[in-house]
């Protein structure tokens, strides 16, 4: 019985062991980065090394956030990634609406060519659109970006709104139909209001993509005035020291509002996660 | 007629936007891959069929960047599965109480919240020569002298792969706790009446039970390593000397730096062709398992 009692306890205490060690792996270095960001530049690499140490301070961040320069890479990114977000809801739902409730010719063609579309690798896009961007005079403007992030934002968000109607039942559009409601007031006055937490969870997701871009940001903006906040941020490297401790100020800031998201709307992002692997 | 109509009236915005950011971008890429002399501007190419694709694949460099390529997505969806299931079977320990799962849980889901430009620059501070991580090994008696770790030939690669990992192992734990979870507790019964041991359950109920999951991930996450261009091109840039050259950052110099837009297309249709294999993979599978 003690033996039995015994091995309880040693897996109890091996499972903790391989807790607090995947824990420390994982958050750790995103602990650094927090630590970091309360230091003054000159402590960045003190030896030895502390997680807080005597130049404490909110510098960093008022360094960040006073500057007109790395204001507007927040307002960039919040910006692009809310219009991007509004069109790719529209449109996306739009699209899951026909993909959810009607039958066409092409239609599981079409479907695959969706899923297929997220296999294609943006380095390939990017040597078309640079020439596309630059023949519609759009290089260098929020337009660019807007336009080309919705190749990635759109078919997440079409087949997560299609399995989201799918769950709603077809007795509904019905019932409005007898009524002698036309197909878009279907969709406007009673799927629409009844999908909100699916449209949120695309929503929220696109957000996300969107405010994590790089390639594109980088290939299709020019000048600083443009840039977003995951291009801007290499700007504090600068020619001849880095600016460590406003780097990571940044990226606090910069991850702040994808955490906010993630931690009210976890489930959903899961989901938005899972959607290209569990649909095909 | 009219019923006909009405799904592509919907679909319109959609089929726009796929046509103009897709269709049209692979046609023109596939149409400057088989051209010489493309600039973008002011186009006066000429045809020269697949010669620039003779001379991409005998070029070393391109070479060195596929093998490079392969090498972070092989070894990123192999250490991508260990950890991410090692820690959906932490998580999904019986003994554990619902809070200290739910705090773990999001401390193990935190890599995935930055974004690969911000996790560059967070491990390039860790792992500067005078950072933490060459502290502790210092102190832990590991190295002598501080690692360049970003800055070796011989330890880039190596490097920028664990970071990929890091960065990546989230997704497959979401998923693996999910698929555990809907494992029916009947068979680890069945296998426990039957006298198996823990690792013989481990071997003949969780992992046969999880291998679709694993099947999908794999090959998804093998297409999206193999376009990961923010986390190398933040690092090392592809250096020192192509150490870390990958088909993505290879073909972005090749049409930003150097301007020679019809290889870098050449170069482009590769990776597309990588993808499309493996997603014809992924798409046949999923389809068997739907069915």
């Amino acid at each position: 019985m003690t033996s039995r009692l015994g091995t309880i306890h040693l897996t109890k205490i091996l499972l903790y062991v391989g807790l607090v060690a995947g824990a420390l792996f994982a958050g750790l270095p995103v602990l650094w980065m927090v630590a970091s960001s309360f230091k003054s530049n000159t402590e960045i690499f003190a030896y030895p090394p502390q997680l807080i140490d005597d130049s404490f301070s909110f510098a960093a961040y008022s360094a960040v956030l006073t500057n007109p320069q790395q204001q507007r890479f927040f307002f960039n990114s919040y910006l692009v990634s809310f219009v991007v977000t509004l069109f790719t809801l529209i449109t996306g739902i739009l699209a899951g609406y026909a993909f959810s409730r009607y039958d066409f010719k092409f239609k599981s063609t079409l479907n695959l060519i969706i899923i297929g579309v997220q296999s294609v690798p943006p380095i390939t896009l990017m040597i078309p659109y640079f020439g596309l961007i630059v023949s519609l005079q759009l290089y260098n403007s929020y337009w660019a970006l807007i336009l080309t992030y919705m190749v990635f934002t759109l078919p997440y968000a079409i087949i997560m709104m299609t399995g989201y109607f799918n769950t709603l039942p077809r007795d509904l559009d019905e019932a409005v139909m007898i009524d002698g409601g036309s197909s878009f007031i279907i969709l406007w006055r009673i799927l629409v209001p009844i999908s909100l937490p699916g449209i949120v969870s695309v929503g929220v997701y696109t957000f996300m993509l969107a405010w994590n871009e790089f390639l594109f940001a980088l290939t299709l903006t020019r000048t600083n005035d443009m840039r977003t906040v995951p291009v801007g941020i290499q700007l504090l490297m600068g020619q001849h020291s880095f600016e460590w401790n406003q780097m990571m100020a940044m990226s606090v800031l910069g991850s702040l509002p994808v955490l906010i998201l993630f931690l009210l709307f976890q489930r959903y992002f899961i989901a938005g996660m899972s959607a290209g692997s569990i649909k095909g | 007629m009219k019923k006909q109509f009405i799904p592509f009236a919907y679909l319109s915005p959609t089929l726009f936007l796929i046509a103009v950011l897709s269709f049209i971008p692979i046609a023109t890429v596939f149409y400057y891959s088989l051209m010489d002399n493309v600039i973008i501007t002011r186009t006066d190419p000429t045809f020269v069929g697949l010669s620039n694709y003779i001379e991409i694949l005998s070029d070393d460099k391109f070479l060195q960047a596929l093998r490079n390529t392969l090498f972070l997505a092989i070894v990123s969806v192999i250490g991508h599965f260990l950890l991410g299931l090692s820690f959906a079977m932490l998580l999904n320990a019986k003994t554990l109480n619902p809070i200290t799962k739910a705090i773990f849980r999001v401390i193990y889901i935190l890599p995935w919240v930055f974004t690969a430009s911000i996790i560059a620059i967070l491990w390039r501070l860790l792992l500067n020569p005078n950072g933490a991580v060459n502290y502790l090994m210092s102190i832990s008696r590991l190295a002598d002298s501080p690692t360049e770790w970003l800055s070796s030939r011989d330890l880039a690669l190596n490097t920028v792969t664990f970071i990929n990992i890091w960065a990546g192992y989230p997704f497959y734990m979401v998923s693996f706790l999910a698929g555990l979870q809907g494992i029916p507790n009947d068979l680890y019964e069945a296998g426990k009446v039957d006298g198996a041991s823990g690792v013989q359950l481990f071997r003949f109920v969780t992992l046969p039970q999880l291998k679709p999951i694993i099947i999908s991930l794999g090959m998804l996450d093998f297409i999206w390593t193999t376009h990961q261009f923010t986390l190398i091109w933040m690092t090392t840039g592809g250096g020192p000397i192509r150490a870390t050259e990958m088909l993505s950052t290879f073909t972005y110099k090749l049409a930003f730096s150097s301007n020679e837009f019809s290889l870098a297309s050449t170069t482009a249709m590769v990776i597309l062709a990588l993808s499309l294999f493996v997603a014809i993979f992924y798409v046949r599978n999923q389809r068997l398992s739907s069915e």
